[in-house]
């Protein structure tokens, strides 16, 4: 039974980081840009996080620096994709390169230095019922917060006059350019959104799971969280499920010799990427499926006529 | 006065040449202003940073030997872009020649036979070529996007690297660490000096340069593939497979990665180590980039990034810079250059003025 | 033109004369880098009034119209609306002032519903019930039957064209401005939409109504304003008018005629198509049903039909872009190419001018030479595996000179070359490859008068020498031009043939609604 709740909760926790990245990114291609960057962002945030946690200000302040570096660095993409209309695989892989550089410079300085960690918040009552209490109310605040912007962003979408206008824009920009939307301004209000979550899901890493900076710490948390929205065929819930699929896979490697496997850890590391693979060539086979709620403009550069 | 953006008629040729140059400019600008604020004088930094490093003969010769495999994978790298094929795990095509000829260099029974180091670079090249037909076969038989194949396999590709290097292939004399015993003498691409680095695998990435120039510029498929980048459904209203220019973006640019990796075991290395690149298979993708897919751009941005990376710890010695510069610099230098390609097709006019009233 | 500007002045208005004009537009200029779109352009719209923006391809009317609605930006000149000066506004202001446009290619988004199209241009409370029960009331008002929940790819091109118009009428419009609005609909259709617009103007709604085609004006526009190369060449009252005198203004010469000679057809079918069946992969997409046609060398074949109806699935099966899994079902020249992709069927004499000149027709960025050697590399432009750059060059030459492309030579890319023009290089290079059959979509779409007839006799002249020719057109009377046969598609069904010299437009305008008699609403398909 311990086993099963370690298993479990390591999988939520695992699949923590990953959810905050993959439902920003949703947002962003929902609005019909594609920003490859998410890995660089999550390293900003990262970074920045330890930075400000080891200078001694509160955890919120460190969580939301994170958060304020990673829509910082998302305006890079968004300068070049949005205004000078660079091609956006181009663009992304800059910010991730441009990211992974600067996050190195700021880390340099506390070097796998020790942090206090965002420890789970004891709620009373709950987090004492045996079972149910370990399993779900014993978390830190980072993991219900991901579960709230979860629920406010399929709200967002679904639900609101604003979500309706970010995914029309993503299916075309020119008709909402036509009918007097301000299509790149309210890109570059996607994809700083997207920063935001991309460097929260970076604070994750450094300030609640690791807890401490490690360089190039993200080992493509980034990218698998790219492979998650395709996975979830740009839907949001599908976004949580895939994000405990790889989270499980996670934990796998961690609780391998407790569950008696006894594989080198190299093969247990890359069961993530390979799951990453494996569930891309299956969703990717069934396009059809992809069709309905796929943004039909993402990636291509759009500018509206003068 | 105003200025407002305004859509060329034809693209400027102009400025073909004028935006890198501009984009180094400007990186040279904001790295000064970096600098000041780091606390350094932004001249002598920049003098130690890009000077320093080429005024001793072995310092050209470390120039060189990285700038090879930054233009031989940046040469494959850009095939594969023209036609809008993202192969973006140069990194672990690499790893992977590098495994396949170290294995072969370890292994194979006669180790003093001149026939040693062809087999290596064949199988460094194999070996890339099937990391990298893994994403070809998922991207042109399932539709896989190859960005994310290629790159997952990349970190797998790392972990099976790490695996060799840890287990079975340690050196049993080797302190633990890492690495493979060396490669016998047979297996090493000859030095030009035995004083300097340097080594003749460099002459196949010459020899890469001018067939990547005449593939994309002669040959009636670069000619296709090109087709297939700028306009996919023009490709196929004219009949041009995308499936061929899939595999053939991914093969050649995975073999040539291939090489790329066997060529650092069988040169600098001496052996196959965990750390056996410095992210040669990501800093490509910028020179392919930054070398706008053009064999000579590519010359340029490859010796251009090797002196980034010389640069750099050169400054991380002389003046305690972090060396992580180096990918600061490389990201500017990409984002202004991707920046200044607006400039090809855009110009900056100044504003009509609005008359009374005017619409606006 | 000073005559022009006096024959305004002398000319007494329909309506009274005292009252403030809807809208007036005061010396508009528009310029692009090498094209002035509006030069100086005046005009004045009372309420209840349907004016005409008359002009061939690439007038300036569209340009015009969006400085109106306030979607592009003049660079001179002023607006005044109900009296007031316009200084500055976009759609969202253009809106409220009561000012509403139906674009001519539409501004709807295919992945939502009909509600959430217009709530989008809707200000007040988002609350899709509520406003799905106002849609409801409006297009009942005037005619325009739509359900609000359905989701726009499922819906007819003019089933979509209501949804646009009923977006504008819940705002209440003062101004409604139409772009093209009759070129997605059947001739039957065209009669019901100016039933609606009429009833709109008796409500005091202005109406500036956008169109190339003069019987169209003639019938329903009140005044028109006749632009020609970005400037007013004439104002006219149309139903005072010949057609003569609205086509000089707007052609600045007599309309061209195409001469259609008589001619001998080959004994076999160069083209066959035998009962194609095809379900649509895709849920924006239309499935073609039976479809049987065939077409011989020697003669010009027509496909009538409103957009949409399964015209862009049928042309990528015959030109190979898409491949069909059924055998005997295509045949060219007597060859079953179903399975074989369009560079093979190239090289059996298929030729193809796709409607999508730029990204499809050819590669926007390319200079022209290697845009003659996207499909004309087969005439020896290719030798060992490399490319022999004066042939490409001497090719992309002859096409300009031939077909008259106006460019500064075959170094110029292809996407710096206007519309027309692009159009013209295209269908010179595929009549050049010499090809038994010829299919072209939409050959004149966007292309001025003198280019379109220009196009339209290369295409007899070429079939006259034995080419089989198809064409896939919107446009009726450039079909009734050109063929010599005719079919009709509609909802993936293809009518029987019909002979150019025993049918007529109205028993075409009647196919192209349905072939069974079922009416656009029942296409729905399983969501």
């Amino acid at each position: 039974m311990d086993l099963f709740i370690a298993i479990f909760t390591g999988t939520i926790i695992a699949a923590t980081p990953l959810i905050f990245a993959a439902l920003g990114e949703l947002v962003v291609e929902k609005s019909g840009v594609l920003n490859l960057g998410i890995e660089g962002m999550m390293l900003v945030g990262a970074a920045v996080g330890v930075w400000v946690s080891y200078a001694g200000l509160p955890m919120p302040l460190a969580i939301m620096s994170a958060a304020a570096a990673g829509a910082l660095a998302s305006l890079l993409f968004g300068v070049l994709a949005l205004t000078f209309l660079t091609n956006q695989y181009a663009a992304g892989l800059s910010l991730t390169i441009f990211g992974t550089g600067v996050s190195a410079v700021i880390g340099k300085g506390f070097g796998s230095a020790p942090i206090d960690a965002l420890i789970p918040l004891e709620i009373p009552f709950l987090t004492e019922i045996p079972v149910i209490g370990p399993l779900f109310f014993n978390y830190d605040p980072l993991v219900y917060f991901s579960f709230i912007m979860f629920g406010l962003i399929s709200w967002f979408l679904y639900k609101t006059k604003a979500g309706l206008v970010v995914r029309t824009i993503g299916e075309s920009p020119e008709s909402s350019h036509a009918i007097g939307y301000p299509v790149i301004k309210i890109r570059y209000l996607a994809v700083m959104f997207g920063g935001a979550m991309a460097g929260l899901g970076g604070a994750y890493l450094s300030l609640a799971y690791t807890p401490l900076w490690v360089e190039n710490m993200t080992a493509g948390k980034g990218w698998i969280s790219l492979a998650l929205v395709v996975f979830a065929a740009w839907r949001p819930a599908r976004i949580l499920f895939g994000a405990w699929l790889f989270g499980s896979m996670t934990i796998l490697q961690l609780q391998g010799q407790a569950l008696g496997i006894s594989l080198p850890s190299e093969v247990l590391s890359s069961l993530p990427y390979i799951a990453t693979i494996v569930v891309l060539v299956v969703i990717s086979k069934n396009w059809q499926f992809l069709a309905l709620n796929f943004p039909t403009s993402l990636a291509k550069p759009f500018r509206p006529a003068e | 006065m105003r200025f407002q953006i305004e859509r060329r008629a034809e693209p400027s040729s102009f400025m073909r040449f004028g935006a890198p140059v501009y984009a180094t400019f400007s990186t040279l600008v904001v790295s000064s202003i970096m600098f000041a604020l780091l606390g350094h004088n932004p001249a002598d930094t920049l003098f130690a940073f890009f000077i320093t490093p080429l005024m001793t003969i072995n310092g050209i010769s470390e120039w060189l030997l990285k700038a090879s495999p930054l233009i031989l994978i940046g040469c494959g790298l850009a095939i594969g872009f023209r036609a809008n094929v993202w192969n973006i795990g140069a990194e672990g095509q690499l790893v992977i020649g590098a495994v396949c000829a170290s294995g072969v260099g370890l292994f194979y029974p006669a180790p003093e036979s001149t026939l040693l180091l062809p087999l290596m670079v064949i199988a460094g090249m194999a070996g890339g070529m099937v990391w990298a037909a893994i994403p070809a076969f998922l991207r042109a038989r399932m539709n896989t996007n190859e960005i994310l194949v290629t790159l997952m396999m990349t970190y797998i590709a790392t972990l099976l690297l790490s695996l060799l290097v840890h287990g079975p292939w340690r050196d049993p004399d080797g302190y633990n660490y890492p690495q493979t015993a060396l490669l016998p003498d047979a297996a090493m691409f000859e030095l030009f000096d035995p004083m300097y680095r340097l080594n003749t695998s460099i002459l196949i990435t010459v020899v890469a340069v001018f067939a990547m120039w005449f593939f994309t510029e002669r040959s009636f498929f670069g000619y296709k593939m090109s087709v297939g980048g700028a306009a996919p459904l023009a490709a196929r209203y004219a009949g041009f497979k995308q499936s061929r220019s899939i595999w053939v973006g991914l093969l050649i640019s995975g073999g040539l990665a291939g090489i790329a990796g066997m060529a650092e075991a069988a040169g600098p290395l001496g052996q196959l180590s965990a750390q056996i690149s410095p992210g040669y298979g990501f800093a490509a993708i910028i020179v392919a980039f930054i070398g706008r897919l053009h064999a000579v751009g590519i010359v340029l941005g490859g010796l251009l990034l090797s002196l980034l990376y010389l640069g750099g710890e050169a400054v991380q010695l002389s003046l305690g810079l972090p060396s992580a510069l180096t990918s600061i610099f490389q990201g500017m230098l990409l984002f202004f250059l991707l920046a200044s390609d607006f400039l090809i097709f855009y110009r900056f006019t100044p504003s009509p003025k609005p008359t009374k009233g005017g619409v606006t | 033109m000073p005559s022009f500007r006096e024959i305004q002045e002398e000319l007494p208005n329909v309506l009274e004369t005292n009252m403030t004009p809807r809208l007036e537009l005061r010396h508009i200029c528009k310029r692009y880098p090498g094209v002035i779109a509006n030069d100086d352009v005046s005009l004045s719209i009372m309420p209840g009034e349907i004016h005409a923006v008359l002009g061939e391809n690439g007038a300036g009317k569209s340009t015009l119209m969006k400085i109106i609605y306030g979607a592009i930006r003049a660079d001179e000149g002023e607006m005044v609306f109900d009296g007031n000066p316009i200084a500055s506004h976009g759609p969202s202001v253009s809106r409220a002032l009561g000012i509403e446009m139906v674009y001519q290619h539409f501004a709807l988004f295919e992945s939502v519903s009909v509600v959430e199209n217009i709530a989008l241009s809707v200000s007040g409370k988002f609350d899709l019930t509520v406003l799905a029960n106002r849609v409801r009331d409006v297009s009942k008002k005037y005619g325009l039957p739509i359900d609000p929940h359905r989701f726009v790819y499922n819906l007819s091109v003019g089933e979509r064209q209501r949804v646009e118009i009923v977006r504008c009428l819940m705002q209440k419009p003062k101004l409604l401005i139409l772009d093209e609005p009759t070129s997605v609909l059947t001739p039957q259709a065209v009669i019901k939409l100016f039933e609606t617009l009429r009833q709109l103007a008796a409500e005091g709604c202005s109406i500036l109504y956008i169109s190339h085609k003069l019987d169209e004006v003639q019938v329903l526009c009140d005044s028109a304003t006749v632009l020609r190369n970005g400037l007013i060449t004439g104002t006219a009252k149309p139903k005072q008018s010949t057609p003569i005198e609205l086509a000089r203004m707007m052609v600045g010469a007599d309309l061209p005629e195409t001469h259609l000679d008589p001619s001998t057809t080959s004994d076999t079918p160069f083209l066959n198509v035998n009962h194609l069946t095809a379900p649509s992969d895709n849920p924006f997409g239309i499935s073609l049903n039976d479809v049987l046609l065939s077409v011989f060398g020697g003669e010009v074949v027509g496909i009538a039909g409103v957009s949409g109806n399964g015209q862009a699935e049928l042309i990528s099966f015959l030109s190979g872009e898409v491949l069909f899994k059924g055998a005997d079902t295509i045949t060219l020249g007597g060859k079953d190419v179903g399975q074989l992709d369009a560079g093979y069927r190239r090289e059996q004499g298929l030729a193809f001018v796709p409607e999508e000149r730029l990204g499809r027709g050819a590669v926007p960025p390319h200079h022209l030479s290697d845009n003659a050697m996207l499909t004309g590399h087969r005439l020896g432009m290719v030798k060992n595996w490399m490319i022999q750059r004066g042939k490409a060059n001497d090719f992309a030459a002859q096409i300009i000179r031939k077909f008259n492309v106006k460019t500064t030579g075959y170094e110029s890319a292809a996407n710096s070359l206007s519309g027309g023009n692009l159009q013209k290089f295209i269908v010179g290079r595929e009549i050049e490859l010499g090809p038994k059959v010829l299919i072209i979509s939409q050959p004149t779409w966007g292309v001025d008068v003198g280019a379109a007839a220009f196009i339209r006799q290369a295409l007899i002249d070429l079939s006259r020498t034995g080419a089989a020719v198809l064409i896939i057109s919107e446009e009726l009377d450039e079909l009734f031009e050109v063929c010599d046969r005719l079919y009709v598609i509609c909802q993936g069904q293809l009518s029987k043939s019909l002979d150019r010299k025993n049918t007529n437009v109205e028993e075409v305008g009647l196919l192209m609604t349905g072939l069974n008699n079922n009416s656009n609403s029942d296409n729905s398909k399983a969501v």
